[in-house]
């Protein structure tokens, strides 16, 4: 006999980011079946942005993903210099790509936290917050917020990094370095963290295929894909670095990618500094008068995958038309080939795994019938049946010895 | 593949099919055709030529209501797009969510926001409203007014 | 000090609710947790459920799908119980405000005790708001 029973994930739980409501569908322990339910954080922002004008939207933009709150303007940026063919400074594309890496590297040690958190291994998620801080405080000292960082404008950024502050920059660059080895020691050298997470989730490259997913979920499938190298903007083609990939397709691997990723980003940051050097202080905007007729399809790689947005311009000072379409967007969809068949204590860190941020606290509240949806048990039936699968247990646990 | 191989072998492969094609620049181009053949010609592009679909935009116009469907060459970095134009009147197109999954929720979206029809789609429920607040109106038509827009 | 507030003295336990956010008050409310802040010194303590909590802290704007979660929250929350609202978008809907699912601020849904404003609120900025509403009670 088999009953299904539902277990509702979210929408409101700490320590997540989104509200979203996971239904899981179990058989047991195993998950036979997902189902997102969304909606909770719907702000209409593609509606709102036809109301703004192209230097409005960037702080729009900003305020779709805290975390990404560079990926969304860079990716406006470029689709609207696609429209207007403007050619951007080279200091603007450094000072771009250095934005850009410093919120990767924040955006993975912040996943790194929470995926510890969910494997109930606190101390990771202490570890790599703290190692966070003094990435913000660098967003801080450049940008004068520690997030939202408003510095994306049509044709340029809104504030220079002047070259006395590249020495502090390559300071704490240094310091996060020692501090990254440090945990991905402690990560990848991890026998729990191994055990939790190898074999778990896996995405084959097929579903990847199937379901478009991007970013390191791709990635760490073997799907080579990251558009600072496919169709490469701001700084990115000026430099040298490579995109780093793994097969498994398991939590672990995308646990890895990430990891590695964030070494590469310190050398593009690296890298960006000596050509700001080079650079002359202060070329950082070309005068913009109009935008023209026409549409752009402007991509950025964010720390979670692509950011696409397609703006259509009718000449007016503000967009006809603004599709966005963030990482999460597809990469969520996913769980449908990942959850399934694992247990229910491996389904958080899988949906953790593809970063959409997002912990599972919330427990089981009413055990519902997954087709009808009626109630078929209370508390007190609940404990008697767990009281009743310890004694199996402690039977089965006697028997075997 | 390159682009240009790929443009010129869409081309040449679905010539009855294509309205119009317009090149914006090495790596972006719009290929309008006939809304009844979109699913030969997005088979054509995902099983065959290997583009990745990454998403598609609806747009109510003048003209009716138009699709991008945005596919991703990802070793060439050229960007697809896929242009439709519906009816205004009663909009509906085939759906690709048979073919590759990554279009299943955009459709979902694309009915509930812009009521456009998706034949043969696996399940059309709303995705983000879920019976709250966009019950019987499709919000991102140019008609539809929000309440600060009507005070004004 | 009446038995209320004589509640709100040590160990306020935490309930984050977050509405229509894009996550930064979310996750500068999480970094006050973390070492460099660390405000668990103080008992300070993030929880998994309402039931539990003293403090119901409130961010992002609500838009019609929230509304009535966060009105059933507050039903569910432990009388007396303070609420605070953070970051511009919790305190007057901000950038979001004319959005078509906007359900209006925090406080035209439930009672607000306090507003910490900021895109985001630094975390020195939301530990000083609620020592602030603290230090009041008392």
């Amino acid at each position: 006999m088999s009953r299904k029973t539902l277990i509702p994930i979210g929408p409101y739980h700490p320590l997540q980011e989104e509200p979203e409501l996971f239904k899981l569908y179990c058989d047991g322990e195993i998950v036979k079946d997902i189902q997102w339910v969304t909606g909770y954080n719907h702000r209409s922002i593609e509606k709102l942005s036809e109301s703004k004008t192209y230097e409005q939207v960037f702080f729009l933009v900003e305020r779709i993903c805290g975390i990404c709150s560079t990926s969304h303007p860079f990716a406006f940026a470029n689709a609207v210099e696609e429209i207007a063919g403007i050619e951007i400074t080279d200091r603007t594309k450094y000072i771009r790509s250095i934005i850009g890496e410093l919120e990767r590297i924040h955006s993975h040690l912040l996943w790194v936290g929470l995926a510890g958190h969910f494997l109930g291994y606190n101390t990771v998620f202490m570890w790599a917050w703290k190692y966070r801080e003094p990435v913000l405080d660098l967003f801080e000292m450049i940008t004068g917020n520690r997030n939202s960082y408003a510095m994306f404008r049509v044709g340029g950024v809104r504030r220079d990094i002047e070259n006395h502050k590249i020495a502090e920059i390559r300071r704490v660059l240094g310091e996060v370095k020692s501090k990254t080895d440090l945990l991905t020691g402690a990560v990848m050298d991890d026998p729990v963290i191994h055990a939790r997470t190898k074999g778990v989730g896996v995405l084959t490259r097929q579903d990847v295929i199937d379901y478009g997913a991007v970013g390191p979920t791709a990635r760490a499938s073997g799907v080579a894909i990251d558009v600072r190298k496919d169709d490469p903007y701001a700084a990115y083609p000026l430099v040298d670095w490579k995109v780093i990939t793994s097969e498994a397709g398991d939590v672990f691997a995308k646990a890895e990618v990430r990891l590695l990723e964030m070494y590469e980003s310190i050398s593009i940051i690296e890298q960006c500094l000596k050509g700001l050097e080079k650079e002359k202080e202060g070329e950082i905007n070309v005068k913009v008068t109009e935008i023209p007729e026409g549409m752009g399809n402007g991509r950025a790689e964010a720390p979670r995958g692509e950011v696409f947005h397609f703006v259509v311009s009718d000449g007016s000072n503000s967009p006809a038309r603004h599709k966005i379409r963030a990482p999460s967007y597809v990469n969520i969809a996913t769980f449908k080939k990942s959850c399934i068949g694992q247990t229910i204590a491996d389904a958080t860190i899988t949906l953790a795994g593809v970063d959409p941020c997002y912990c599972c606290t919330e427990r089981l509240a009413v055990v519902c019938d997954a087709h009808s949806g009626e109630k078929l048990m209370n508390a007190k039936e609940l404990i008697e049946r767990s009281a009743v699968r310890t004694a199996s247990l402690n039977k089965e646990f006697n028997c075997n010895k | 593949m390159t682009e240009e191989s790929i443009i010129s072998e869409f081309t040449a492969k679905f010539k009855p099919d294509i309205l119009e094609v317009a090149r914006k620049n090495q790596k972006r181009a719009v290929i309008t055709i006939k809304p009844e053949a979109i699913l030969r010609t997005a088979g054509h592009l995902y099983k065959e030529a290997g583009l990745r679909f990454i998403i598609a935009s609806a747009i109510h116009t003048k003209r009716g209501f138009e699709i991008y469907y945005h596919f991703s060459l990802d070793s060439a970095g050229l960007i697809l797009n896929l242009h439709v134009v519906l009816d205004s009147v009663r909009p509906e197109i085939e759906s690709l969510s048979n073919m590759f999954n990554a279009s299943n929720w955009i459709e979902r979206e694309m009915h509930e926001l812009f009521g456009i029809n998706f034949l043969n789609h696996p399940n059309q429920d709303k995705l983000i409203s879920e019976g709250n607040w966009a019950e019987g109106v499709y919000p991102y038509r140019k008609e539809f007014k929000s309440v600060s827009e009507e005070k004004k | 000090m009446g038995f209320k507030n004589y509640c709100f003295r040590k160990s306020l336990w935490v309930f984050h609710f977050g509405g229509a956010s894009c996550n930064n008050c979310d996750i500068e409310i999480l970094d006050c947790l973390t070492p460099r802040h660390d405000l668990e010194r103080f008992g300070i303590l993030l929880v998994g459920s309402i039931r539990h909590a003293d403090l119901l802290l409130v961010n992002g704007s609500i838009n019609k799908h929230d509304r009535e979660r966060l009105v059933e929250i507050y039903k569910q929350a432990p009388k007396p119980i303070l609420v605070v609202a953070i970051g511009a978008c919790g305190c007057t809907g901000g950038i979001f405000a004319d959005s078509i699912t906007f359900a209006g601020p925090v406080d035209k849904v439930i009672p607000v005790d306090a507003y910490i404003p900021g895109c985001p609120p630094k975390p020195e900025a939301i530990i000083a708001g609620i020592v602030k509403l603290v230090n009041k009670r008392r």
